[in-house]
């Protein structure tokens, strides 16, 4: 290729306006050798762009593993939303359990047996219970007597200052 | 979508992105790991692949921005990204350090350019995208692309013919 053309094209190149097509020529043309002294810094700049084309990565990218652990962490998630799930229905089963009342009539004969029988004892112990409260009232009469002695007493103290003043007197 | 659907897919581009990276990041490590970052991304919003209409434009933009946040937050934590891709000098050393020494200025000079004009002659000169493909990756109109990238190439010009005549003129 003429150096008049190479050297208008590398004009070109400096000022951003040639095309891809102009620029594989100035490269072809360094590629082959032998070039004029005042181009020589040229020679290098492509000869350095040819040679970092040819740069690989080598590099392995470990894809799956990763992959597969986000999966892992996904289904971990959702394991963790159906035990909430299963704890809640849990406990709602378990409250209305223990606000649903059975009533009497619910019962069947066996139980309705125990029932009464129950009620009885109760009603048995509840009983003596209040017999034996009653018996307490002799108990707060006896109290009350014991109040009535010590409002006497004072009487008493009040007789004791009397002779220590006339012991005192004396 | 298999692994296998998205490796096809992802197989052409995947070098644009790590090279993307690695001019950004200097480092071949932190530019892996940004690499494998944008493809984990891309692996586990696979089902929304199927709306983008161009993938490898948008896991371009993915990277330049996923590396510039990269950058900002190491500058903030005051450390720089080192240089460490020592090269194996073993077989005819004097040869190759001649022979490479000046190519290597070339990417020295590359690191010195601005975040924007890295991505740039990135994109055009190794990648060879169109400006239209550039500006839609950098979300910039194709008139500022072609400006930041003829300013980018004559700096690079410009430092190259410096250090070539150095000693010389």
């Amino acid at each position: 290729m003429a150096l008049n053309n190479i050297e208008q094209l590398l004009e070109k190149y400096d000022n951003a306006e040639t095309s891809l097509a102009e620029e594989a020529q100035i490269r072809a043309y360094f590629a082959q050798g032998d070039v004029p002294a005042h181009l020589e810094p040229y020679k290098y700049l492509f000869q350095y762009v040819s040679d970092s084309k040819q740069e690989q990565f080598t590099k392995d990218v470990p894809l799956l593993p990763k992959a597969s652990r986000i999966r892992r962490t996904k289904l971990y998630q959702w394991i963790s939303v159906a035990a909430v799930v299963v704890l809640m229905l849990g406990g709602y089963y378990q409250v209305t359990q223990m606000n649903q009342k059975a009533t009497l009539s619910d019962l069947d004969q066996e139980q309705l047996m125990a029932y009464n029988q129950t009620m009885e004892v109760f009603n048995l112990v509840s009983s003596k219970l209040n017999k034996g409260s009653s018996n307490l009232g002799a108990l707060t009469l006896v109290s009350s007597k014991l109040n009535e002695g010590a409002e006497n007493l004072i009487h008493i103290k009040e007789f004791n200052k009397a002779t220590n003043k006339i012991i005192k007197n004396k | 979508m298999t692994q296998t659907n998205f490796v096809k897919l992802v197989l052409p581009f995947k070098d644009k992105v790590f090279r993307l990276a690695k001019r950004l990041l200097v480092s071949r490590e932190e530019a892996e790991d940004a690499t494998q970052e944008i493809l984990m991304k891309l692996w586990n919003h696979k089902e929304k692949i199927k709306d983008y209409k161009n993938v490898e434009a948008f896991s371009m933009t993915m990277t330049k921005n996923l590396c510039l946040d990269r950058l900002k937050s190491k500058q903030a934590q005051n450390l720089k990204i080192v240089h460490s891709n020592y090269q194996d000098y073993n077989i005819s050393l004097q040869k190759q350090i001649e022979a490479n020494d000046s190519v290597d200025w070339v990417s020295k000079i590359m690191e010195e350019l601005p975040d924007q004009q890295k991505i740039i002659v990135q994109l055009r000169d190794i990648e060879e995208y169109g400006y239209d493909e550039i500006a839609k990756v950098l979300e910039m109109n194709e008139t500022a692309v072609r400006v930041a990238l003829s300013r980018a190439r004559k700096t690079i010009r410009e430092k190259l013919t410096k250090k070539h005549n150095y000693g010389i003129k």
